[in-house]
């Protein structure tokens, strides 16, 4: 099951530290992204979401457009679970799997085994799964016994190719991407670019932010642009 | 992972400390990570600070037993042990300010329980523990001749420690990612309440001042550890303190909890 509902959800920041009274509230509104504006207790506040409603059915593939600071990856924050929004209403069903950060929680002085089941705990799988899918993951990332050695002895491209293939090895509902991803040289590539393309058509619904506005028309069945916080175009591309 | 929003406040607190606790192949998992990757590739590892610590009570326990009085063979153990404690107390203090400030990425990328962020401090400061444990367990074979069945209650009396550990990290976890002058504040005052607490100096001292100690809730969680250690059993008033403690800090910082979890990604 995949389904996405947000109802007018906000999502803003409170900047604490600032000398509020200091700032002229309408040179930081041109020269930002977000929204700037005062809260009730004049603390300069950014609205990184403001009254967003999207709703997302089984199926779809969300292309999130916008420019640096539109709130693409604050919505993929949001989508993930990790900001809860401030007001409106959100909802969301079936399994998520982010691939906002794909080497977050990877200790360089852990090997590359133990480093599977410490991004399969960020990850939120439990570690009698994570003992189904390790071997199927060493194998993917080709690393050979470099697999039993320290994180910190590989090189960029290996690390890369290892937090790739534990990211990409559960399939879920719902994922989230930002920017595709591509790794490795060209051999792996072609193969990473298949799993990922695998993993992709299983899930119900892919919400994928990206600049390239050719890969998203080529991968989606839906654009959402966003702009200051709101969305300001959403349409349905035909097949 | 399936999960539905909309829940109320309280029942999200109340399913993130759930969560949170059940998820023992996670946060032990991630304080091992940081207690490695902070002594790196150094032989001894968190043995340095046994090393350290070691040096410390076998150097202050001479001197501060001539300076107080007292026989070196009962002083020095008392304060060699009351010292370890006393540093797992400090380092939880001084760790809960940093639970959710040091978890940002984290906090900002990934859904998890808040409460992992907790208990994988409260980890890595049981693992520190238990590697200054060695110098206790040299003391004991030295000075305590005495083995009998109270060395056991010292399990319940660090569970119950460390228990209270959850709820003052949750607490002030929150509170030092929304005002960022506390973690200073806490420093401070953990440096001051060392004196102020019956570590270096025994309650009985104090004569007619014994309630300055009494009424510190730190000198009981010091007790509840430290008297079984040596061989004595902790006071009822320190256990009663404790289990007051433990319960009327769940009680305030749950609600806090259930009021402020949500806006937590928002401060860090």
């Amino acid at each position: 099951m995949g389904y996405i509902r947000a109802r007018d959800i906000v999502v803003q920041f409170v900047v604490y530290g600032l000398a509020s009274r200091s700032l002229k509230k309408s040179l930081i509104r041109a020269a930002t992204g977000g929204a700037l504006a005062r809260d009730a207790g004049d603390r300069v506040v950014v609205k990184a979401l403001d009254r967003v409603s999207l709703e997302i059915r089984e199926g779809e593939r969300i292309g999130l457009m916008g420019h640096n600071g539109s709130g693409k990856t604050t919505l993929l924050r949001v989508l993930a679970g990790a900001y809860e929004p401030i007001a409106g209403d959100f909802e969301i069903r079936g399994s998520v799997v982010s691939m906002l950060s794909v080497t977050l929680g990877m200790d360089p002085d852990a090997t590359g085994l133990e480093n599977i089941f410490l991004r399969g705990a960020v990850m939120g799988l439990s570690r009698k799964y994570i003992e189904q899918i390790v071997d199927e993951i060493a194998a993917f990332a080709e690393l050979g016994d470099y697999i039993y050695m320290p994180l910190r002895t590989y090189s960029s491209g290996m690390s890369m190719r290892l937090a790739f293939a534990t990211a990409t090895a559960v399939s879920s509902d719902i994922i989230l991407m930002d920017e595709w991803l591509s790794v490795g040289d060209a051999d792996f590539s072609s193969k990473a670019q298949a799993r990922l393309n695998q993993l992709v058509s299983n899930a119900k619904i892919v919400v994928l932010a990206s600049h390239d506005a050719s890969l998203l028309t080529q991968n989606c069945t839906r654009i959402v642009r966003l702009d200051h916080g709101r969305i300001v175009e959403d349409r349905q591309l035909s097949p | 992972m399936d999960q539905i929003q909309r829940r109320s406040a309280w029942t999200l607190a109340v399913r993130d400390l759930r969560d949170g606790l059940t998820s023992i192949h996670v946060w032990p998992m991630l304080g091992w990570s940081e207690i490695r990757q902070r002594y790196r590739r150094s032989a001894l590892g968190p043995f340095w600070l046994t090393i350290s610590t070691g040096i410390l009570v076998a150097g202050m326990g001479p001197l501060y037993g001539r300076l107080f009085g007292q026989e070196v063979g009962t002083y020095f153990p008392f304060l060699a042990i009351g010292f370890i404690v006393w540093q797992l107390i400090a380092s939880l203090m001084n760790d809960s300010g940093q639970v959710f400030i040091a978890a940002e990425q984290y906090i900002k990328q990934v859904r998890m329980p808040f409460t992992i962020h907790v208990l994988r401090m409260i980890w890595r400061n049981a693992i520190i523990f238990a590697h200054n444990f060695v110098i206790v367990i040299l003391v004991l074979v030295a000075f305590v001749p005495a083995w009998n069945w109270q060395l056991l209650m010292v399990l319940p009396g660090l569970v119950l420690l460390l228990i209270n550990g959850i709820w003052l990290a949750m607490m002030l976890g929150m509170l030092c990612a929304r005002f960022r002058d506390i973690p200073q504040i806490i420093t401070s005052i953990v440096q001051v309440a060392f004196f102020l607490t019956p570590v270096m100096w025994r309650k009985e001292m104090l004569g007619h001042y014994q309630w300055a100690a009494d009424v510190n809730p730190l000198y009981h969680l010091i007790e509840i550890v430290r008297a079984p250690l040596l061989g004595q059993s902790p006071a009822n008033l320190s256990w009663m303190v404790v289990a007051m403690l433990t319960l009327g800090g769940f009680a305030v910082t749950m609600p806090l909890f259930a009021r402020y979890r949500a806006r937590i990604a928002y401060w860090i």
